[in-house]
């Protein structure tokens, strides 16, 4: 079964519906959602709305840090993030709120896990950004594949019977096979707010049976995303960082 | 780990296996069979019970992960491969005939033999570096030759694929590979540099022509690490006719610094094509290696080299291409040579290690024999060379980078087309048809050129001249 893996969102509607679209395109028939559906963007309604539907169809997703901000206050962000965040929550509506705030933390499949920031200690909100995290969070699970973002650069991580690690940026449209004999850590770009340097929206296209990893780039209307995000008042630099992929 | 299925008649996944025809530290190789394959087939399974080295598991995974990825005539095909948690196997084509090991023996052969013979494997190392992978562990038992004639590289479990994890690069704490004929670079933990393969290759010229190991067979580190900053003894001190032209080629091969060393294998390629060529600098004179103060500046100054950039194999390959212009130094009007002057200068600046081959085709009469000799009783293929080296005298490039050739031929494109093809030339320029006069006789070598090409050609045209408008001119009272 071919999976299309999507992680920070980010309440971008031009960059999900681009990654959407292209996924179908290539013929997923599951979808998984890495969470941070809302946040920085100017479209969280549509982006949760679409979740939901996605969720109802069989969808599996998770929760990411800026869903959990949503409905608490007690989550602490630079101050766009902030601003960006006491926006959202005045736009959601309660069924909306509600379902973010159900989402669970992790999503445990055996073979594949599913999670926002990485599976040791995923309410701590840590970032992957090095070989040594990865190894934290690959030690704390037996699952052949980890799925997860939060940090909107791709990664692709393995650690070996021995507990060796190996540290891998993958290119775009290159299949990877994620062999059995080891772990693997698949650490997503970013749909809606992309860091790498790459502007285009990220996500990972997985087929269970031959255990064929491929990381995706979709190019897609920024000028849209970013001129709704100044309409709205919310902070300029989220709308100009998008067209810099950073 | 599960046990090995593997035994004489067992079948895995419908191969049934044959007869164990090699057993190695890593792994074994069994003849299989497949209804649905015609072609002589082996399998390889790694060594992975307890107590075996570790290093067989991990460079299998990545033989696993390479070999379905290669293609062409320089690589075993692969058929397929079966997974760790049920029974690691890789199913590949069984190359007939025996790898290069087996003509240690007969060391050193004659220099023309090892010319051909090197140059077919670096043939074989710029496909697969175009490929995007880099063997390292270039040595002659992982060389085998088709019937054809082309060489094949086998066993990739210490390769690097740049678009695949590096299974290895965190694996071994020492750098794994074989001993005598390893890049100084690697030593460092440099693994994603294609030149590493170009001083391997160098190591077997200079083994295969002498009949002696330049850096010995020492597989400490610490005899591993003088190659860091010692070079080895000019094959010329060993052997006193030792042709200039290889030791300049060898010794290029095997310099410490790979910028120094040739950037691709297709430009190593080229040299051996063309040994009468090769400019020749102080290597090929050397009777002596460096003087100790020389080499202990270099012991002693590991520290200062700079860190390098991490590259990409692509990229470094692409920067450095083989370009070939093709130059009418008789017909063609000045204004076109000035044209393909200044397209072929603008290509070169921005591609500071490629390198140029400017050709000219001597046509042929279809049925009269040829006189080398014109009128004027001079030579016409050296006035051609003279006149090549003359157009290409204002781009002031080094020698090293410059080669000139005739070719002759009935056929004028077909020649060109050949010479793109046997010298894998990355970028033909050419100039355009010019008039209908020319045309005629010439049937636009260009078009046929640019039509039938595998590389990029540019085709040239001389600056657009104001067009004579009917009744221009004419003034009007």
């Amino acid at each position: 079964m071919l999976l299309a893996v999507f992680s920070d969102i980010h309440g971008n509607r031009q960059a999900f519906e681009a990654c959407l679209k292209l996924a179908r395109a290539k013929g997923a028939e599951r979808f998984v959602l890495l969470g941070d559906f809302v946040g920085y963007g100017a479209d969280p309604e549509w982006v949760v709305d679409t979740a939901m539907q996605l969720v109802a169809q069989g969808a599996v997703a998770v929760r990411g840090n800026h869903d959990e901000a949503v409905n608490s206050t007690t989550e602490s962000m630079n101050n766009e993030a902030q601003i960006a965040i006491e926006w959202t929550r005045g736009r959601l509506d309660v069924a909306q709120r509600r379902f973010l705030a159900g989402l669970p933390m992790i999503v445990d499949e055996k073979e594949r896990l599913y999670v926002h920031s990485e599976a040791s200690q995923p309410a701590r909100w840590h970032y992957v950004r090095a070989t040594a995290d990865a190894a934290k969070s690959l030690i704390s699970t037996p699952a052949h594949v980890t799925f997860c973002g939060h940090i909107h650069r791709p990664a692709l991580y393995s650690m070996s019977v021995t507990a060796k690690m190996t540290s891998f940026v993958p290119k775009t449209d290159v299949p990877v096979q994620l062999l059995r004999g080891r772990q693997w850590l698949a650490v997503l770009g970013s749909v809606g707010q992309p860091r790498d340097g790459d502007p285009s929206a990220a996500f990972v296209l997985f087929d269970t049976e031959s255990c064929q990893i491929t990381y995706c780039r979709v190019p897609y209307d920024i000028a849209s995303a970013a001129n709704k995000i100044r309409e709205n008042g919310l902070p300029p630099w989220l709308a100009d960082r998008l067209s810099q992929g950073r | 780990m599960p046990k090995p299925l593997v035994k004489s008649g067992a079948v895995i996944d419908g191969y049934t296996i044959g007869e164990c025809v090699h057993a190695g530290g890593m792994a074994t190789l069994w003849t299989v069979t497949h209804p649905g394959i015609d072609v002589p087939l082996l399998m390889k399974i790694p060594r992975v019970s307890e107590g075996e080295d570790p290093a067989a598991i991990v460079s299998f995974e990545m033989e696993m992960m390479i070999l379905p990825r290669l293609a062409g005539p320089h690589v075993p095909a692969c058929f397929g491969t079966g997974d760790f948690a049920h029974q690691a196997y890789a199913v590949i084509e069984r190359i007939p005939g025996i790898t290069l090991y087996k003509r240690l023996p007969d060391l050193p052969l004659p220099y023309e033999e090892a010319r051909l013979l090197v140059s077919k494997i670096a043939a074989a190392l710029a496909d697969l570096h175009r490929q995007n992978v880099i063997h390292h562990d270039i040595k002659p038992s992982s060389i085998m030759f088709r019937e054809s004639g082309e060489a094949v590289l086998i066993d990739y479990g210490l390769s690097h694929h740049n678009h695949l994890p590096d299974l290895l690069q965190e694996e071994f704490r020492l750098p794994y590979g074989t001993a005598p004929y390893m890049a100084p670079e690697r030593l460092l933990g440099v693994r994603d540099d294609p030149r590493s393969d170009l001083f391997s290759l160098g190591v077997l010229l200079y083994f295969f022509t002498t009949g002696e190991r330049p850096f010995g067979e020492g597989e400490t580190l610490r005899a591993m690490r003088r190659r860091l900053w010692r070079d080895p003894h000019p094959p010329r001190k060993l052997r006193a006719d030792y042709p200039p032209w290889l030791q300049e080629v060898v010794l290029r091969c095997l310099e410490i610094d790979p910028a120094w060393r040739y950037p691709t294998a297709s430009q190593l390629a080229f040299d051996l094509a063309y040994p009468d060529q090769i400019r020749l600098t102080t290597r090929s004179e050397r009777l002596k290696r460096d003087p100790l103060s020389v080499a202990w500046r270099r012991r002693f100054n590991q520290g200062v080299m700079q860190p390098r950039a991490r590259s990409d194999v692509a990229e470094q390959i692409a920067s450095s291409p083989i370009l070939a212009v093709a130059l009418d130094t008789v017909e063609a009007t000045p204004e076109l040579n000035e044209a393909l002057r200044v397209t072929t200068e603008r290509i070169l600046a921005t591609l500071p290690s490629a390198r140029l081959a400017c050709v000219n085709v001597l046509k042929l009469n279809r049925i009269a024999i040829d006189k080398t000799l014109d009128e004027q009783g001079s030579n016409k293929h050296i006035d051609r060379l003279v006149a090549l080296r003359h157009w290409a005298t204002p781009l002031k490039l080094d020698e090293s980078r410059l080669t000139a050739h005739v070719l002759e031929a009935v056929d004028p494109a077909a020649a060109l087309l050949e010479f793109a093809e046997m010298n894998s030339v990355d970028h033909l320029i050419i100039g355009a048809r010019q008039n209908s006069f020319r045309r005629t006789w010439l049937g636009s070598v260009s078009a046929k050129v640019a039509a039938e090409a595998t590389c990029t050609v540019t085709v040239v045209r001389p600056p657009r001249m104001a067009a004579a408008k009917p009744g221009a001119g004419v003034v009007w009272g």
